[in-house]
């Protein structure tokens, strides 16, 4: 089978089965919403830059996941770029090991202009589970100024999209 | 084997005790000359890497350090620890490391937790603590540590491996990638496009879990277990609860059991599947790679009907488990297995009917089966190079469902991929043999009384063996409890992987072992 026979298949089939659909249009209501935010205030992109400073990668992975073809959060204009130097906001998870304090200011320093700092899942709000132990300096408020915290444990793609909507609207 | 009379029959050695605490382990405790001859007989003897190596800080007591060594005997499902007790005052034991490598990265966390020195020891840098933010004389494993205020910069570096010669330059990448994953610094000695060496400096997600548990009780620890690596938190959380079952000698029910086990191979399936689609994106797939992650969307949404956590949070309590799965539940997951495994099928085809995918992936970042055992590799990394141990295929209900383990030869990224996709058809078939198997029984034994004692726990999590060993004191809190995840084995396998490879397939070779930085750091 052709990989053009699969992909006529898929079209055909539909990608979805009956549950994600209703993720899909929740998706894509609130979606469709942030795209109109990110058209006018930030000129059609808003641009994020992802840094881990000790989370256990769940937060990560449901970042990634908004960003599958599922939730799909780059059709609203939201990208998640590879450098800082490109980058609208930082997006922090984790509680802060000490040994990424200084690679996390580093990154703050070169993220340029008008910039917002978002944290994201518990830990990042306080250190969360890892708040009393003697190597997390317990939340990003402790090295930047936070604009957004994301809750939850972690917070699934929707909850991620609603707080970024929720966000840029105000 | 009668351990005792082979040890005194082949090797002249006679431990001072030999307590066997449970049918799974034993406790050799050894003289301080015969401790690195007693490791290296079980090494042998066994076929094992060090498969985990802690120290206690028993000075209180004891006024000594215990080190405990662990190997395992596959063949017979036993695991053997080698424990010397040495002096406060000496602060010095034999290192093992010269004569067995896995013995390495432990010695070398021992050393910086506990300022115990493993003499002779050819590397002695810090793993996690990094030299730049911690100051030395502070070990937080010690219990006499205090954390208080901790200066912000002492001025120190770390020193990497420096290749030197005419054209080579050095490649810093990290501890923040380009992509959305974990913190780590990459060092890769280069001679044009090949990469010469690779140093893979870890430790920046860093938490002190050994250290936060110490003083917690049992079902705080689950919870802690559970955030220590959030994509293995059910094979974590599992290894933990075993730990603590064993210990407190009671047995979960088989139903129980079923319904983990089932969880398990979700968890892989969700990771594999993930990985699968991983490999595909490191080469430009992106089709391939995004048809992945909507199947990894699916599993995980299945996750979250069934248990309410999209990574299987919350599920394993001391004694067995909270989240039951239903006869009316039986048939939603036979449907949705079903379409995934037709799904599963489509992406393995879109994959391999592929010319270019396939000319990347082949012989790419080959670990031949001889540098796999000599480092001590383990899990699925070890697997792809032919290495056939699996933790499962020695327990229920895996046997019952006639489990063995896949193994591939050739050690290259296509191996890892293959291990994974045939590893994942495997896990549907075993999901459906435990639906056929789960009846009506309990979900956990009745409320748990700590106890005083030790015990361990080993799991096969997605990368390999998820390792608990775990101690409470007489007021059943925590004294002690050694984490292992398979990550902490792997990484070096990696950094030998990629050795004569481009740094363009760096990425590529990654995401094949596609291992922790939150279970190796802690």
């Amino acid at each position: 089978m052709s990989i053009f026979t699969i992909i006529k298949n898929r079209l055909a089939k539909g990608i979805v089965d009956i549950d994600l659909a209703g993720e899909i249009k929740q998706a894509n209501i609130l979606g469709r919403e942030l795209r109109s935010v990110i058209d006018r205030k930030f000129k059609g992109s808003f641009n994020i830059r992802q840094v881990d400073t000790g989370s256990c990668g769940a937060c990560l992975s449901e970042i990634i996941a908004a960003a599958n073809p599922i939730y799909d959060l780059q059709r609203f204009g939201v990208n998640i770029v590879a450098s800082p130097k490109h980058a609208d906001a930082l997006l922090v998870t984790g509680p802060v090991s000490r040994n990424m304090a200084l690679a996390l200011k580093k990154t703050y320093a070169a993220t340029p202009g008008d910039k917002f700092v978002i944290s994201i899942g518990d830990c990042a709000l306080d250190g969360g589970i890892f708040k009393d132990s003697y190597y997390t300096l317990g939340g990003v408020d402790k090295v930047l100024k936070v604009d957004l915290h994301i809750p939850g444990c972690p917070p699934t793609p929707l909850v991620i999209i609603r707080y970024l909507l929720a966000f840029l609207r105000s | 084997m009668d351990i005792r009379q082979t040890l005194k029959d082949q090797y002249r050695i006679e431990p001072l005790m030999i307590n066997t605490k449970n049918k799974e382990e034993s406790y050799l405790t050894v003289k301080h000359a015969d401790f690195i001859p007693t490791c290296l007989a079980l090494h042998k003897l066994c076929h094992s890497p060090v498969m985990l190596m802690f120290a206690e800080d028993k000075r209180e007591t004891r006024s000594c350090y215990r080190l405990n060594t662990a190997f395992y005997a596959s063949g017979k499902q036993h695991w053997y620890y080698v424990c010397l007790d040495f002096p406060a005052g000496d602060q010095d034991f034999p290192s093992l490391a010269k004569e067995i490598y896995s013995a390495s990265l432990f010695e070398r966390e021992i050393w910086e937790m506990f300022g115990i020195r493993p003499e002779g020891s050819p590397d002695l840098r810090k793993l996690r603590l990094h030299e730049e933010v911690w100051p030395e004389n502070s070990f937080p494993l010690r219990k006499d540590f205090k954390a208080g205020e901790i200066a912000g910069s002492t001025g120190k570096d770390y020193s990497f491996i420096k290749g030197e010669g005419e054209g080579l330059f050095e490649v810093p990448v990290g501890p923040v990638h380009a992509g959305i994953i974990g913190p780590g610094h990459f060092r890769f000695s280069a001679a044009g496009e090949p990469i010469i060496n690779l140093e893979i400096r870890l430790g920046f997600t860093h938490r002190g879990v050994e250290k936060m548990l110490e003083g917690k009780d049992l079902t705080s620890g689950v919870k802690i277990s559970e955030c220590v690596a959030g994509d293995s938190a059910f094979a974590h959380s599992w290894a933990f609860c075993q730990a603590a079952e064993k210990l407190l000698d009671i047995s979960p029910s088989p139903k129980a059991i079923l319904i983990r086990a089932l969880f398990l191979e979700l968890e892989r399936l969700y990771n594999h599947v993930n990985d699968i689609g991983g490999i595909a994106m490191d080469v430009g797939f992106t089709f391939a790679s995004a048809f992945a992650s909507i199947m990894k969307e699916n599993i995980q949404q299945l996750n979250a009907s069934l248990s309410g956590s999209r990574f299987l949070k919350g599920i394993n309590l001391i004694g067995g488990v909270s989240k039951n799965i239903a006869a009316s539940q039986k048939d939603m997951l036979h449907a949705k297995l079903n379409s995934f495994s037709s799904d599963l099928d489509e992406l393995e085809k879109i994959l391999f009917e592929n010319a270019s995918f396939m000319n990347r992936v082949e012989n790419t970042g080959i670990l031949w089966k001889k540098t796999a055992e000599d480092i001590g590799i383990i899990g699925l990394a070890g697997r792809a190079s032919g290495i056939a141990f699996d933790l499962r295929q020695f327990i229920e209900p895996y046997q019952g469902a006639g489990f063995t383990p896949i193994t591939r030869d050739s050690g290259d990224v296509l191996a890892r991929l293959n291990v994974r996709i045939l590893e994942s058809k495997q896990s549907l078939h075993l999901i459906a043999a435990f639906l056929e198997k789960i009846k009506t029984g309990d979900l956990s034994v009745t409320p748990f009384v700590p106890k005083e004692g030790f015990a361990a726990g080993a799991v096969e999590g997605w990368r390999g063996p998820v390792i608990y060993w775990l101690k409470l004191n007489s007021n059943g809190k925590i004294e002690r409890c050694k984490i292992v995840d398979a990550s902490f084995h792997n990484w070096e396998g990696l950094a030998y992987a990629v050795k004569g490879e481009i740094i363009p397939d760096f990425p590529l070779c990654n995401k094949s072992f596609d291992l922790s930085y939150p279970g190796n750091d802690l």
